[in-house]
């Protein structure tokens, strides 16, 4: 085709310095090999650790009095004959959760997506500073480390839930885990916390300076669009949980009462006057509930890249889906009190978290409606990628209407920190932003690595996935509603739940269903990035500017000029033009209306 | 009975991976030019086209059973108190709500998938952008929401506002790891004040009182809640070491337990225990959960260990927010009684100043 850049040796802009193993491969600055680290550290890795610990507590659940070896197994000290520790189950609850929100579906989705196509899809040669980038990584693989290793520590790893609420998280006399293994946790989250302001500045500065000739805003893939707000909120309210951090080490190590008063334990007082946790709680959810978009957003970003190159349709409402994006930012950041309605803060102030956050289901259906509308009569190619896409929009739906239920105070006195909480976030920024993550691995694989992903193994992938997952949460509303809390190790000392404990057995095997399939995933990656089949140029006849750039990765991404955009990325189907696809480097025809 | 179900179930969704891989297989072979790009084709298309439709009949399957086994919501139907209600009817609505939306939209979004699976040589519909189209979907759910705000804060500010002029007993509700207590104001229906600094366990001054504040003398310390049935009381809850939370489900009533601040809940039972005992809804969930426990016991028989005692219904209070090892198991039985009862209970509970222990 020819408005792919042909290569033009005399023109050859890319850098070409002489490249060691080092500096190729471990400090590397370059956006594409960055991206790679990051999946692969941040997903595949952590991944496998964050899913196989809640398969660890599924199993608990169902069946918490039968000893079982699997537990002896992985966690040795903490199952003596196979029975788990009470306390390693609270440490299980909180280590899932702190991978899954931040390592995983943080830093895995956004360091990996964010890296690989804000560059690429503007048309830049790479970050804005690549440098800072390689430090970003390098953070978050010692932050890494450092989270890996707190699990081992002797007492236990943090044990405070993720929301690490002190008292708990800062008395040591309250749980072993808020010993040793809670102050790597903080200091994993602090470095964390660097990492991704950096990582999250890198992204701002290129999307605003480096987009390349004809490139306006309004010719930004959504995408881009995603990764530039969520880099944004991410840089707005990273920073207080930081300070949140930093406060509870000072109390910690240090003596002093932010969060902590009139402590009585195990028959001494504490020193600890006037701090309230009250206050942790307000810092922790002000980035806490960003944290949600942080996550949700780059999910939201790829689904609409992937419905529309696969329906071979533009995505319907470009400029709502913006709006949509950016209205949901801005929400995002007033509604952390909705997690707070009866910590004991003025009731008053619940009020007007209830008003913004419901608020939010509005910009969220305008997206809800786009996408359907975007499937409609178009002409749908069912990749891989593409079914995690419709999934996504599923499962965005469902877990998004109970929060209309959550977000509403008075409806939240009663199912606070019940199972129906937990079936509410996992549809809806759990399996919600998985959806996202596979998506945009099976959609760009080819532009990571040069090669195909199985899509066979990918169906069956997809459709196992699918039917455990609403086998997973969506019975675990019901057990929510009948007054069941999260976070019991075991419910056998409440005969009232006695008749919930069959639907606990039926969740468990779904979770290990759904589970287990991952290692299709996990065989399906390993494999074909060695023996994979070499991908053509345009695998899916997209539109965006990454497929016109080299498919074998060099410094610089184009090897000729840099291209030049002329149109919006989502000329699918276009009258006018015998092809389904019109790429934005190809010119507008004379009286061509752009969209 | 329930772990071979459950293994049968693993069984069949193995098997039914097993299948659908094979089948997959079959598909491949069976083409006659093979083929290997990995890029989806009109045969694929067609299958999942198919299996999108199969998905959108598996959701609607899966919230039917469910809605079949708990729909009756055990524990949303029949409120023991006041207010919990209007949080139940607040509740329909918002159910009603999402499940018609669930419902439809899920449905044009699956059948959308299925209807327009690609086929080689069609093109898709050039379609943009309808200003009207994205205002409507915009401007409904505003409108929507809206009344459901209003309707949300009204029931919420009508529970969280404590009404003093209707006199409520007043009950210290007080959290340690792992246990709870219950303090009654006493005769002169104040609390004395209290410190974690003046607990005195060898003086059996466990929640901290002020022994010198006249307001303290006639506290009552129990582990035990009894409630007199149709009389508001205000509860003030207190921590001495880590969050925990209060959650009374049954009267639909929570509150955080935060050391170093007294928060509160106040609400009116209006149902006695022995009452809800014989409400048709509670009879069938307990004689279900008593034939549950029947048949664990006679698992546990076999096994040689000691057998469940049948279940009785009691008011619960649990704490609802991770607090420790032992979160799983502190809880405390309310029994909510008529008057009388109430008052010979509380008669024959010992006073604070009765209960120190004098100084050695």
């Amino acid at each position: 085709m020819s408005e792919y850049i042909e290569i033009d040796p005399k023109e050859d802009h890319g850098h070409h310095h002489k490249e060691t193993f080092i500096t190729k491969y471990i400090f590397s600055q370059d956006h594409k090999m960055i991206a790679k680290q990051y999946l692969i550290t941040g997903v595949l890795f952590m991944g496998v650790i964050g899913i196989l610990m809640s398969l660890l507590m599924r199993l608990q659940i169902a069946w918490p009095e039968e000893p079982n070896i699997i537990f002896e197994f992985f966690l040795g000290k903490w199952a003596p004959d196979g029975v788990m520790d009470a306390d390693i189950y609270l440490a299980l609850v909180t280590m899932h959760g702190t991978i899954m929100v931040f390592f995983v579906l943080t830093a895995g989705l956004s360091g990996t997506f964010s890296n690989l196509l804000i560059p690429l899809q503007l048309g830049a040669r790479d970050m804005a500073s690549g440098f800072l980038n390689m430090v970003s990584f390098w953070l978050f693989f010692l932050s890494t480390v450092i989270m890996v290793a707190s699990i081992f520590v002797e007492a236990g790893p943090a044990a405070a839930g993720w929301t690490i609420y002190p008292p708990l998280s800062a008395v040591e006399l309250a749980q072993g885990g808020s010993g040793l293994g809670m102050t790597l946790w903080l200091v994993s989250m602090a470095i964390f916390i660097a990492s991704s302001l950096l990582g999250s500045l890198n992204y701002i500065v290129t999307v605003i300076n480096l987009r390349t000739k004809g490139m306006t805003l309004t010719r930004m893939p959504l995408t881009i669009w995603a990764f530039f707000v969520t880099a944004i909120i991410g840089v707005i309210s990273f920073p207080v949980l930081l300070s949140a951090a930093l406060l509870l080490i000072m109390d910690r190590s240090f003596g002093t009462s932010f969060f902590l008063s009139d402590i009585f334990i195990q028959g001494e007082v504490l020193h600890y006057q006037g701090g309230s946790p009250v206050l942790f709680e307000h810092l922790f959810w002000f980035l806490g509930h960003p944290e949600v978009y942080i996550v949700l957003l780059p999910a939201l970003g790829i689904a609409s890249e992937v419905i529309a190159t696969n329906s071979r349709k533009p995505i319907f409402g470009y400029k709502a889906m913006i709006l949509s994006i950016l209205a949901i930012a801005f929400l995002s950041t007033i509604v952390w009190g909705h997690h707070m309605f009866i910590s004991g803060m003025n009731p008053f102030l619940g009020s007007v978290f209830t008003f913004t956050t419901l608020l939010i289901a509005i910009p969220s259906a305008v997206k809800a409606f786009n996408y359907i509308t975007t499937l409609w009569k178009g002409n749908i190619q069912f990749n891989p990628a593409m079914l995690f896409s419709i999934g996504f929009v599923s499962t965005f739906i469902t877990g998004g209407l109970t929060g209309i239920i959550l977000g509403d105070s008075a409806l939240d006195i009663n199912l606070h920190d019940t199972y129906f909480v937990v079936a509410h976030f996992h549809l809806v920024m759990g399996i919600s932003a998985l959806y996202g993550l596979f998506s945009g691995v099976y959609h760009w694989f080819p532009m990571l690595f040069n090669r195909m992903l199985n899509k066979n193994l990918g169906y069956v992938h997809f459709w196992v996935t699918a039917i455990c997952a609403y086998g997973v949460f969506f019975p675990m509303h019901f057990i929510g509603m009948a007054g069941l809390p999260r976070r019991y190790y075991t419910n056998s000392n409440f005969p009232l739940f006695d008749d919930l404990a069959d639907t606990n057995k039926i969740i468990t095997g779904f979770a290990l269903v759904g589970g287990l399939i991952q290692i299709v995933f996990l065989y399906n990656f390993i494999h074909s990035m060695f023996y994979g089949k070499k991908s053509p140029q345009n695998p899916w006849k997209s539109n965006t500017l990454e497929w016109t750039a080299s498919m074998k990765h060099i410094h610089g991404n184009w090897q000729g000029k840099i291209p030049e955009v002329f149109r919006w990325p989502y000329d699918y189907s276009k009258p006018g033009y015998e092809e389904d696809f019109v790429p934005q480097i190809r010119p507008m025809k004379k009286d061509e209306i752009e969209y | 009975m329930s772990t071979f179900l459950t293994i049968l179930i693993l069984f069949f969704v193995v098997t039914a991976i097993w299948q659908i891989v094979k089948i997959y297989d079959l598909t491949q072979v069976n083409t006659v030019t093979k083929d290997s790009s990995q890029i989806a084709n009109d045969k694929d298309n067609k299958i999942n086209g198919y299996l999108m439709l199969g998905f959108l009949i598996f959701i609607y399957v899966i919230t039917i059973i469910c809605f079949i086994r708990y729909g009756d919501f055990p524990l949303m139907s029949n409120s023991a108190s006041v207010h919990g209600s209007k949080i139940d009817d607040l509740m329909m609505i918002s159910m009603v709500l999402i499940f018609f939306v669930q419902t439809v939209t899920q449905f044009f979004l699956y059948y959308f998938a299925y209807k327009y699976k690609g086929q080689k040589g069609r093109k898709a519909l050039f379609y943009s952008d309808n200003h009207k189209l994205e205002f409507l979907w915009t401007i409904i759910p505003a409108v929507v929401l809206t009344i459901l705000i209003t309707y949300g804060l009204l029931t919420w500010s009508d529970i969280m506002n404590v009404d003093q002029d209707e006199d409520p007993i007043v009950i210290e509700l007080y959290a340690q790891q792992f246990n709870w207590k219950a303090r009654y104001s006493g005769e002169d229906n104040a609390l004395g004040k209290s410190n974690v600094r003046l607990i005195d366990i060898d003086r059996a001054n466990i929640l901290g009182l002020d022994e010198f504040d006249p307001n303290a003398q006639d506290d009552i310390i129990t582990t035990e809640l009894h409630l007199p049935v149709g009389k508001p009381v205000l509860f003030k809850m207190r921590s001495q070491d880590v969050l925990h939370s209060a959650y009374m489900p049954h009267f639909r009533a929570q509150m955080n337990c935060v050391p170093g601040m007294i928060t509160q809940f106040g609400f009116t039972p209006s149902v006695t225990t022995v009452d809800m005992r014989k409400t048709p809804e509670m009879i069938e969930k307990i004689l279900n959960i008593n034939n549950i426990r029947a048949e664990k016991s006679k698992e546990l028989q076999e096994k040689g260990e000691e057998v469940l005692d049948p279940y009785e219904f009691d008011y619960l209070l649990l704490c609802n927010k991770i607090c420790g090892k032992s979160h799983y198991n502190m809880q405390m039985k309310i029994v909510v009684e008529t008057q009388e009862e109430f008052d010979n209970w509380i008669n024959q509970q010992t006073k604070f100043k009765n209960s120190l222990i004098a100084q050695k």
